[in-house]
C-alpha cells in the first residue's frame, strides 16, 4: 500500500534518510512547538496569579488557564515531539524506510483533531477540570472524546515504530544490535503503550459517563486507573529523555558508554518497574490500603529510581571517558571545564541532567515514600517536584535537541546561534528557581491549584507564613525567566525554520564532535565518580531532613 | 557510540567503578525500601488502615448525629463541636466548605472519620502540613493525635469546582 520510499544521504552523518519519516518528524515537532507556544502563554497567566504580589485573573480564568497549561505542556508538546523522536530513533538512526507512512500519517491526524477538541472545549469553558479530570467532576463530553482520539493517534506512531524496527530487520538496513539511542526510544515506546492503554481503559468509561450511558463512576477506580496514564505519560518523558541525552552527548562531544550492557540494562529496569510510581499519587489515599501502597512504591519502584541512578551516572562518564580521550585528562574536572559549553546541545544535556537528578529526581523519591507524602501530597511541592523533572530535565534537553534537529532535519541554520545558547541557560537557570521557589512554598502547606493562597474569599482566614510569600516571589520571578526563555525558544526555532539559511549538503557544513576513539587504553572517570557521591549526599540529606520534618507534626495512624 | 548499530560482542565486562556505584545505588534504594516498614513499626505518622465504603447521604446523617451530640457553640454559621478525649469526631467536605468546626484537646488522640458528600476534595491541616485525601463514597478514619496548641485550618487542596479557594474550615485544639 505505500509508495516507494525515497531516501536521501545526509552530508552531515552519512546516515541514510527517508523522506517520509523526515517529514513525519517535520510535523510532528512543528505541532509540539505550537503546543509549547499555547501552554507557554498560560503559563504566565498561571503563574502571574499564583504570585501572590500580582494576582493577576480571577478564579474562573485561573482554573481554565491552569487546566489549559496542563494539557498542552504535559500532554501535547511532550507526546508530539516524542512521537518525533520515534520517528527519528527507528526509521533515520536505523536507515530504513518507514513502515507505514500513510498510518503515520493518519495517526498524527488523529492526535491534531483530539488536541484541537481539547483545547476549544476548554477555552469555550465546557472543562474547567484540571489535567487529571477528577470524576465526578465533568466536563464537555468531547473534552473526553478528544482524549480518547490524541491517544489512540499517538498509539498509532507508536506501532509505527514498533513496524519500522521489524522492517529493518527484514530489509537488513543495519546490522548488530540497534543503536543505544533506538534502544532508549523503544523501551519509551513500550511504555507509551502501557499508558495510552490506561488511557483507553479510563477515559471510555468517562466518555460514556459524560453522555449519560454509563450512570456512575468510582472517584478511587477513577484515581487508581487515571495516574496509570497520568504519572505513566510522564515516564515516556524521563525514558525518551534519558535516550536524548545519549544522543547530545554523542553530537557535542563525541560520547561513548563505557559499558552498553550497563546502559541497555538500566532502560530494561524502566520497562519492568516504572509504571509503579503512579502508585505515588495514592499514597494517602482512602481506596488503597498501606500495604498496597507500601508493596507498590518500594518493592519494585525503586528497581526504576536505580536505574535513573545508574544513567545518571553512565552519561557524565561517557562525557568524561571521550574528553579524556581527548588529551583533557588534567586533575579531576579539566574535562568538564573545557567541555563545549557554548553549544546549546551540551548546555541543555548538562542542565538537563543536573537539575532532573538534583532537584527533580531527589523530591520526586523523597515525597513518592508512602509516609513523607503526608507532608507533600498536593501541596506546591508536588508540581515544584514535576517542573524540575518534566520542564528542567526533559523539555530542556528537548530543547537542545531542537537545536540539532534543526539544521539536520529541517537544513537550515540556526538563526542567533549566541542567543540560542542563551535561552538554554535562561530557561534552566529560570526554571530551578521557578522550582525550588515552589517546592519551598509548598513545605509551608502552600496547596497547588488554588487560586488564592491568602485565603481573602474564604470563611477562615488562616495566617500564612511570610516565608512562604518569599519562596513564591522567587517561584515568580525564576518563572518569568523560564517564560522569556521558552519565548526565545519558540522565536528561534520558528525564525530557523522559514528564515534560516539552507545549509549545504557538504560535509562537514554543520559542525558535529568528533568520535572518541573506542580502543585505546583504559581512563579512569575519577571526576565523574566525585559527582555522583556528591549526588547521593545531597539526596541523603534531604531524603531523612523529610522524615526529621515529618516527625514534628501531629501523630496519624 | 550511542547511534550506531553494536556489531560483534558488546556484552562486556563491568568496569570496576560502575560496579561500585551499582553496590551503592542498589544499597541506598535498599534503605528507601526499609524506612516505609520502618515507620509503621516505629514512627508516629501513617496512612491509616481503616477505610469504609458509605454513601453520601449514610455519611450526612452520621456527621448530623455526631453534632447533635457534641456541639457547644458556633462560629461563623458553623456549629463547634467538642467531643470528648478518645471518642468519633465526623468532618464532612462538601461544595465549598469543611464542616463542622472541631475543638480538640492537645495530646489526647481522637478517631477522625472523613468523607466528601460530593467531588473529590484534599483535606491539608494549614499550616501543620498534614495532607490526605477525601473522596466519596469513602470513609477515611485517621487516628490522630494533635501535638500542639492552637488554631489549624483544614484547606482544600484538590480542585473541586470554582469555589475551590473559599473551602477553608477549622480545627481548635485547646
Amino acid at each position: 500500500m505505500s509508495s516507494i520510499a525515497t531516501f536521501r544521504t545526509c552530508a552531515q552523518t552519512g546516515l541514510r534518510v527517508d523522506g517520509a519519516a523526515e517529514r513525519l518528524i517535520k510535523v510532528h515537532a512543528v505541532a509540539g512547538v505550537l503546543a509549547i507556544l499555547f501552554g507557554g502563554i498560560a503559563a504566565v497567566l498561571v503563574l502571574l496569579t499564583r504570585w501572590p504580589a500580582v494576582h493577576l485573573l480571577g478564579p474562573a480564568m485561573y482554573y481554565r488557564a491552569l487546566t489549559f497549561h496542563g494539557m498542552n505542556m504535559l500532554i501535547f508538546w511532550i507526546i508530539f515531539f516524542e512521537v518525533a523522536i520515534l520517528y527519528f530513533a527507528g526509521p533515520i538512526l536505523l536507515g530504513s524506510r518507514v513502515a507505514w507512512p500513510r498510518v503515520g500519517w493518519a495517526g498524527f491526524g488523529l492526535m491534531v483533531a483530539g488536541s484541537l477538541l481539547i483545547d476549544v472545549a476548554i477555552l469555550r469553558g465546557g472543562a474547567d477540570v484540571m489535567f487529571t479530570s477528577y470524576v465526578p467532576l465533568r466536563a464537555v463530553s468531547y473534552f473526553y472524546l478528544g482524549w480518547i482520539l490524541f491517544a489512540v493517534g499517538a498509539l498509532i506512531g507508536v506501532c509505527n515504530f514498533f513496524a519500522t524496527l521489524v522492517v529493518a530487520r527484514a530489509e537488513r538496513t543495519y546490522e548488530g544490535s540497534v543503536p543505544l539511542v533506538t534502544f532508549g526510544a523503544a523501551a519509551a515506546a513500550i511504555i507509551a503503550v502501557a499508558t495510552l492503554a490506561h488511557g483507553a481503559i479510563i477515559y471510555i468509561p468517562t466518555w460514556l459517563w459524560s453522555l449519560g450511558i454509563v450512570q456512575n463512576l468510582d472517584a478511587g477506580m477513577y484515581r487508581l486507573i487515571w495516574w496509570g496514564l497520568g504519572h505513566s505519560s510522564q515516564q515516556i518523558n524521563v525514558t525518551a529523555m534519558v535516550a536524548v541525552w545519549y544522543l547530545l552527548a554523542t553530537l557535542t562531544v563525541g560520547a561513548v558508554p563505557l559499558n552498553e550492557k550497563v546502559c541497555r540494562t538500566a532502560f530494561l529496569l524502566y520497562i519492568l518497574f516504572i509504571n509503579l510510581a503512579s502508585a505515588h499519587h495514592l499514597l494517602v489515599d482512602p481506596q488503597l490500603s498501606p500495604a498496597w501502597k507500601v508493596f507498590n512504591t518500594s518493592y519494585a519502584m525503586y528497581l526504576a529510581v536505580l536505574a535513573s541512578m545508574v544513567h545518571g551516572m553512565t552519561v557524565p562518564a561517557a562525557v568524561e571517558v571521550a574528553q579524556r580521550k581527548k588529551g583533557l585528562s588534567k586533575g579531576l574536572f579539566e574535562w568538564l571545564a573545557k567541555a563545549p559549553w557554548g553549544n546549546p546541545g551540551f548546555a541543555a544535556l548538562a542542565l538537563s541532567l543536573a537539575l532532573f537528578g538534583f532537584m527533580g529526581g531527589i523530591t520526586g523519591v523523597t515525597f513518592g515514600a508512602e509516609q513523607v507524602n503526608i507532608i507533600s501530597h498536593n501541596t506546591l511541592r508536588i508540581p515544584g517536584h514535576f517542573h524540575s523533572t518534566v520542564v528542567a530535565g526533559t523539555t530542556l534537553a528537548f530543547m537542545g535537541l531542537t537545536y540539532i534537529v534543526v539544521p539536520l532535519i529541517f537544513r537550515r541554520r540556526v538563526v542567533w546561534p549566541r542567543l540560542a545558547t542563551a535561552q538554554i541557560y535562561l530557561f534552566g537557570v529560570g526554571i530551578a528557581l521557578f522550582a525550588g521557589g515552589m517546592t519551598t512554598a509548598g513545605s509551608y502547606a502552600v496547596p497547588r491549584r488554588h487560586w488564592d493562597v491568602q485565603f481573602a474569599s474564604s470563611f477562615f482566614q488562616p495566617p500564612i507564613e511570610p516565608a512562604a510569600f518569599f519562596f513564591l516571589g522567587v517561584m515568580g520571578i525564576g518563572g518569568l525567566l523560564a517564560g522569556l526563555g521558552g519565548a526565545l525558544y519558540v522565536l528561534i526555532t520558528v525564525g530557523s525554520v522559514f528564515f534560516g539559511k539552507r545549509v549545504p549538503d557538504t560535509p562537514g557544513a554543520v559542525p558535529l564532535a568528533a568520535m572518541a576513539p573506542e580502543s585505546g587504553k583504559h581512563v579512569p572517570i575519577s571526576g565523574t565518580m566525585v559527582l555522583v557521591f556528591v549526588f547521593l549526599a545531597a539526596f541523603v540529606i534531604y531524603y531523612f531532613l523529610n522524615w526529621k520534618w515529618l516527625a514534628a507534626i501531629w501523630y496519624v495512624r | 557510540m550511542s547511534i550506531q548499530a553494536l556489531k560483534g560482542v558488546w556484552w562486556k565486562k563491568v568496569d570496576r567503578s560502575e560496579k561500585l556505584w551499582l553496590g551503592i545505588a542498589l544499597a541506598w534504594c535498599l534503605i528507601l525500601f526499609a524506612m516505609m516498614p520502618l515507620w509503621h513499626w516505629k514512627g508516629g505518622q501513617n496512612p491509616s488502615f481503616e477505610t469504609y465504603r458509605i454513601t453520601a447521604a449514610d455519611y450526612q446523617a452520621k456527621v448530623e448525629a455526631s453534632v447533635q451530640k457534641t456541639k457547644v457553640g458556633e462560629d461563623r454559621g458553623f456549629p463547634v463541636v467538642a467531643p470528648g478525649p478518645g471518642e468519633d469526631v465526623y468532618m464532612l467536605g462538601r461544595l465549598w466548605q469543611w464542616y463542622p468546626v472541631v475543638k480538640l484537646k492537645k495530646g489526647e488522640t481522637y478517631r477522625l472519620h472523613l468523607s466528601s458528600l460530593d467531588l473529590v476534595h484534599g483535606f491539608s491541616l494549614f499550616p501543620l502540613n498534614l495532607n490526605f485525601m477525601v473522596l466519596p463514597g469513602y470513609e477515611y478514619v485517621l487516628t490522630v493525635t494533635p501535638t500542639e496548641k492552637g488554631e489549624v485550618y483544614a484547606v482544600c487542596n484538590e480542585f473541586c469546582g470554582i469555589g475551590h479557594h473559599q473551602m477553608v474550615g477549622k480545627i481548635i485544639v485547646e
